[in-house]
């Protein structure tokens, strides 16, 4: 039978342990696979999802270089806290027309990253709109590519548009303390959002 | 392949596996392993893809396993080896998880696997989990 975790004192074996989910976002090419790879314990493992709504795949004639395939690919990786508390992080799928997996995989998350390029800032609006509107907590991080002029996180958080308080990082997806840190803020970031909506609704 | 007889134009096709490899895809339809269904059984299990699955290790019907398909048979073991989840049972099996989410529906069902699910989102961990989680982030 299915339960959630009763008592999180002690909760260590199997069934009971606790796993939280960040999401990690962007635009195609921008280090997704990258970013999970340089802080996941487990190489990327990748999972298939079968799509079984095929009408899904119908109204999509944005690009001659997409493929019309029946299955999508999501890249994951794994970080263990402590015996009984792992954190999953998943690579959203870069194409628009998998937003209903979008839906699933943000059920219940923590919190997402969304990854941005400042030469290309545009590829990461939609992964923003999609966060704000679902209030799941997200932070940006600005993978930073070599060649690339570099912004201040201010220009970036006004070029975004974003809602005050959506933390702005700068970071190379290939150095894992620096992928360490992005998540840091993440989790801190979605604490200080869940506490402020639990006193929202108390208060 | 380097088969010696084909070695003309004109030579017979070897009998093996010129027509595919890796890039036709599977070979067999996915859900021909979950006899067409597209959905885990009557008990109506929706996985989520971090749900953590643990094999059972006193079954009600240990007999039943018997008659098990590959497919669960591989799946059981990969949960008997660790507690997994299911997008990590995805990718070791290399099914896909909605083929994973069926054949885990029938070995819930059975009573071969306990699952653990994910908080939901109304109540996130508490603060001493992140607290935690940060921690442990950072001292990895």
């Amino acid at each position: 039978m299915a339960y959630e975790p009763s008592d999180r004192t002690g909760a260590d074996d199997g069934a009971d342990a606790l796993a939280l989910k960040i999401l990690v976002a962007g635009g195609f090419g921008v280090g997704k696979t990258t970013l999970v790879g340089s802080v996941s314990e487990i190489r990327p493992l990748r999972t298939e999802e079968t799509l079984s709504r095929a009408g899904e795949l119908v109204d999509d004639t944005g690009g001659v270089d997409r493929k019309t395939t029946t299955t999508v690919a999501m890249d994951f990786g794994r970080i263990t806290i402590r015996a009984g508390l792992s954190l999953y992080l998943f690579g959203t799928p870069g194409q628009d027309r998998f937003w209903f997996l979008w839906d699933e995989l943000s059920q219940g998350a923590l919190g997402a990253v969304v990854l941005a390029d400042t030469r290309r800032l545009e590829d990461c609006f939609p992964a923003v709109d999609y966060f704000e509107h679902r209030k799941i907590p997200f932070v940006v991080a600005v993978n930073c590519f070599e060649g690339a002029r570099s912004y201040r996180e201010q220009e970036v958080s006004r070029a975004l548009d974003l809602d005050q308080g959506t933390p702005v990082v700068l970071c190379d997806a290939r150095d894992r303390d620096s992928g360490k840190e992005v998540l840091v803020r993440v989790v801190e970031y979605a604490g200080r959002m869940h506490t402020a909506r639990h006193l929202d609704t108390v208060g | 392949m380097n088969d010696t007889h084909g070695d003309g134009p004109g030579g017979p096709p070897a009998p093996d596996s010129r027509w595919y490899d890796a890039e036709a895809g599977p070979l067999v339809r996915p859900y021909a392993m979950t006899g067409g269904r597209t959905r885990p059984g009557p008990g109506g299990e929706r996985f989520d893809l971090i749900a953590l699955v643990v094999a059972d290790d006193d079954p009600p019907n240990p007999d039943e396993e018997a008659v098990l398909g590959p497919e669960h048979r591989d799946l059981l073991a990969l949960c008997r080896a660790e507690t997994r989840s299911v997008a990590e049972l995805s990718a070791d099996a290399d099914l896909p998880v909605g083929v994973v989410r069926v054949l885990l529906g029938d070995l819930l069902e059975s009573g071969f696997l306990r699952v653990s699910r994910p908080v939901p989102p109304a109540q996130l961990p508490d603060a001493r989990i992140l607290r935690e989680v940060i921690d442990g982030l950072r001292a990895l």
